[in-house]
C-alpha cells in the first residue's frame, strides 16, 4: 500500500498510457508528464504568490490580502483574471517580434529545466546522465530571454535593467556552479537521480544529506545566495528596482506578457528550490528514517515549499543591494569561497571515514568564513562610498 | 562576524510575522471600509458652503462676491449672482449665489478661497469618499452638493468653527448696537421734533439730550 502511494502518479500514467497502442505509449507517457509539470508548477505559483503576499503583510505588520474568498486564497485568481483582461501594449519602436517571444522563452526555459527534476522516487522526466549540466544550460538561457526583453523594448529603463541583470546573472552563475559541482565531485555523477540515491542512505535514522556536511553546509549557502541572485530576488533584485528602473527589463510588458515573466520568475525560483533541494537536502528522501512511509513525492514538494518561504522572508527582511557592492560580494566573497569549498570537499573525499575529517575541513570552513569575512568585506569595501570628483 | 546584521534582522521579522498574529497592537493598519481610523482637526480635501440654520438655501453665507473665484488658482469655481436680493445672518439684503459651482478634479485644495473669505461663507471639509462613475458631471458638485451646515462644520473642524462663530457673533452685536444707537437717536430726534412746537418752555430741557444721543451714535463706529 505504502509503495503504491509512493508511486501514485507513475503507476496512474501506466494506467492511462495502457489504453493505447503500444506503438504510442511512450510519447503519450511523454505527453502526460509534461502535462503534469505544466499544471503542478503554475499551480503551486498561484500558492506562492499568496503566501508572498500574506506572508510580507505579516512582517511588515499588516494582514495581506483578504477580499477575494475566504481570506483571501482566491487573490491569485484576480490577480491572474486582471492580468489577462489588460490591454497588451507594445511600443511603437519597439522590435514587435523579440519582445513577443522574451517571455514566451522564459517560460519555454524555465520549464525545460523540470525535465531533469528528480520529484519522486522513479519520478524524473528524462533521466539523463549530465542532468547537472543540462539543468544549468537551461538556467542561464534565462538570461537571453531577460537582456531579449530590455533589449527589445527601446527604453532606457528596459536596458538599464536588462544589462544590470545580465551583468549579476553572469557573475552569480559560476558560484552557482562551483558550489554545485562540489557535489558532483563527491558523488562522482552529473545524473540528478543518483546525486538523490547516493543521499538516500541513512545512519542511526539520519540521512546522510550533504547540507549536513562541513563542505555542504558551506556550499548549500554559497548556493543559496546565488541562487537568490540569479532568479532576481530581493536582496538582489536590482534589475528590477522599481526606485530606480520603473520595474527594469519588463518595464514595457503589459498584460499577459508581463503575467509571463512573473510566471516565469516564480517557476525559476521553484525550479531552482528543487535543484538545491536534489543536491544538498536529499532531494525525495525522507529527513528521518521512520518517516520513510509517506510518499516521496510529498518530501519534495514540501522541501520546495519551505526554500520559497525562505525566499520570501528574505524579501521581507533585506534592503535592495547597491550595484558595486553585488559585484563586491560575487567576485570577492562567493566565488573565493566556493573555490576553497573545492578543496574542502576533495579533501573531505580523500580523507576517508572517521572523526578527523570533520575537524579538518570544519576549521578550513570557519577560518576562512572569518578570514574572507574580515578581509574582502572590511569597511574599505562596503563602506560609504566616496565621491572623487563630486566634492 | 559577516552575516550577523542579517540573522538579526531575519530574527526581527519572524516577531513580526509571529506578533501579528497574537497581538492586533501591533498591526499598524486598518481593514478600511468597517474600520475608520478618525481624520486629526486639521484634515482637509475640497471646499464646502457653510449654512445657518435649517434651510440651506436661506441660510447659505456666501453673497456671491466672487473673491474666492478670483483668487482661485486652478480656476474650479464658478459662481452666477443672483438678480434679487436674500437677508444674511445680520438680516441686511444680500445678492445670493444662484449658481455655484467647483469642479473637485481640478481644485488642489489649496484653501485660498477659504483664506480671500470675508463672509467666513467657504470652509474645507473633510470627505474624501467622493469616487463616482460619472468623471465629468459627477465631479462637478453645484451649490447644493456643496451646502453644508454649519454644526457639520462644528464636527469636522471644532477649534476653528468656535473661533468663526464668536467673530461672526461679535459683528452681528456691533451690527446690532449700532442700530439700536441709530433707533435710539432717530426716536430721540423724533422725540424731539415732536416736543418743540407743542411746548417751547420745554425746549431747553431737550436740547442737551440731543447732542448726547449723537455721541453715542458715533462711539460705535471705528
Amino acid at each position: 500500500m505504502i509503495e503504491k502511494l509512493d508511486q501514485i502518479f507513475v503507476l496512474l500514467t501506466g494506467w492511462l498510457v495502457g489504453f493505447l497502442p503500444g506503438f504510442l505509449q511512450p510519447l503519450a507517457g511523454v505527453v502526460i508528464a509534461v502535462a503534469a509539470i505544466l499544471v503542478t508548477f503554475p499551480a503551486l505559483f498561484a500558492i506562492c504568490v499568496l503566501l508572498e503576499r500574506k506572508g510580507l503583510g505579516r512582517m511588515q505588520n499588516r494582514i495581506g490580502p483578504n477580499r477575494v474568498g475566504p481570506f483571501g486564497i482566491f487573490q491569485p485568481v484576480a490577480d491572474g483574471l486582471k492580468s489577462l483582461t489588460k490591454e497588451d501594449i507594445v511600443p511603437l519602436k519597439a522590435d514587435a517580434v523579440v519582445h513577443f517571444l522574451a517571455p514566451v522563452f522564459l517560460v519555454v526555459v524555465v520549464f525545460m529545466g523540470y525535465a531533469v527534476l528528480p520529484v519522486g522516487r522513479h519520478m524524473t522526466l528524462v533521466n539523463m546522465d549530465a542532468g547537472l549540466l543540462f539543468y544549468f544550460a537551461m538556467g542561464a538561457s534565462t538570461e537571453l530571454s531577460v537582456f531579449m526583453a530590455g533589449w527589445a523594448s527601446r527604453n532606457k529603463y528596459s536596458l538599464l535593467g536588462a544589462m544590470r541583470a545580465v551583468a549579476q546573472m553572469i557573475s552569480y552563475e559560476v558560484p552557482l556552479l562551483m558550489s554545485s559541482v562540489a557535489v558532483v565531485m563527491i558523488t562522482g555523477s552529473l545524473s540528478l537521480n543518483k546525486i538523490v540515491e547516493a543521499q538516500n542512505v541513512y545512519t542511526w535514522g539520519l540521512p546522510h544529506w550533504y547540507i549536513f556536511t562541513p563542505w555542504g553546509f558551506a556550499g548549500f549557502v554559497m548556493f543559496a545566495i546565488a541562487a537568490t541572485a540569479e532568479t532576481n530576488r530581493s536582496p538582489f533584485d536590482l534589475p528590477e528596482g522599481e526606485s530606480e528602473l520603473v520595474a527594469g527589463y519588463f518595464t514595457e510588458y503589459s498584460g499577459f506578457k508581463f503575467a509571463e515573466f512573473f510566471l516565469g520568475e516564480y517557476v525559476g525560483m521553484l525550479s531552482i528550490s528543487g535543484l538545491g533541494t536534489t543536491l544538498f537536502l536529499g532531494g525525495w528522501s525522507a529527513p528521518l528514517e521512520v518517516l520513510g512511509f509517506v510518499p516521496s513525492w510529498c518530501w519534495f514538494f514540501a522541501k520546495i515549499m519551505m526554500s520559497m518561504c525562505v525566499f520570501i522572508w528574505l524579501r521581507g527582511t533585506l534592503p535592495r543591494l547597491r550595484q558595486d557592492q553585488l559585484m563586491n560580494f560575487a567576485w570577492k566573497f562567493v566565488l573565493p569561497f566556493t573555490l576553497l569549498n573545492l578543496f574542502v570537499a576533495a579533501t573531505w573525499r580523500f580523507m576517508g571515514d572517521g572523526w578527523l575529517r570533520w575537524v579538518v575541513c570544519s576549521a578550513v570552513l570557519v577560518i576562512a568564513y572569518v578570514v574572507v569575512g574580515r578581509a574582502g568585506m572590511s569597511r574599505e569595501h562596503f563602506g560609504p562610498r566616496s565621491y572623487r570628483y563630486a566634492e | 562576524m559577516l552575516g550577523e546584521g542579517i540573522l538579526k534582522g531575519l530574527a526581527e521579522t519572524a516577531r513580526n510575522f509571529a506578533g501579528s498574529f497574537v497581538s492586533a497592537e501591533r498591526l499598524t493598519t486598518v481593514e478600511y471600509p468597517e474600520h475608520r481610523i478618525a481624520p486629526i482637526e486639521n484634515t482637509r480635501d475640497f471646499p464646502f458652503l457653510v449654512y445657518d440654520g435649517d434651510d440651506w438655501e436661506k441660510g447659505l453665507r456666501c453673497v456671491a462676491c466672487q473673491i474666492c473665484e478670483k483668487e482661485c488658482p486652478p480656476k474650479c469655481i464658478y459662481i452666477e449672482k443672483s438678480t434679487d436680493k436674500k437677508p444674511d445672518y445680520v438680516g441686511k439684503p444680500q445678492i445670493y449665489p444662484a449658481r455655484f459651482d467647483i469642479d473637485i478634479s481640478v481644485c488642489m485644495s489649496c484653501q485660498i478661497c477659504v483664506e480671500v473669505c470675508p463672509f467666513e461663507a467657504i470652509k474645507m471639509d473633510t470627505e474624501f469618499e467622493l469616487a463616482t462613475t460619472d468623471r465629468f458631471g459627477g465631479l462637478l458638485h453645484d451649490r447644493k452638493q456643496l451646502a453644508k451646515s454649519n454644526e457639520h462644520y462644528h464636527k469636522i473642524h471644532p477649534t476653528e468653527a468656535a473661533e468663526v462663530d464668536a467673530r461672526l457673533a461679535e459683528e452681528k452685536a456691533k451690527v446690532e448696537a449700532k442700530a439700536k444707537a441709530a433707533a435710539e437717536a432717530a426716536a430721540a430726534k423724533a422725540a424731539a421734533a415732536a416736543a418743540k412746537p407743542a411746548a417751547t418752555p420745554a425746549a431747553p430741557a431737550a436740547k442737551p439730550a440731543a447732542p448726547a444721543a449723537k455721541q453715542d451714535e458715533g462711539e460705535p463706529k471705528p
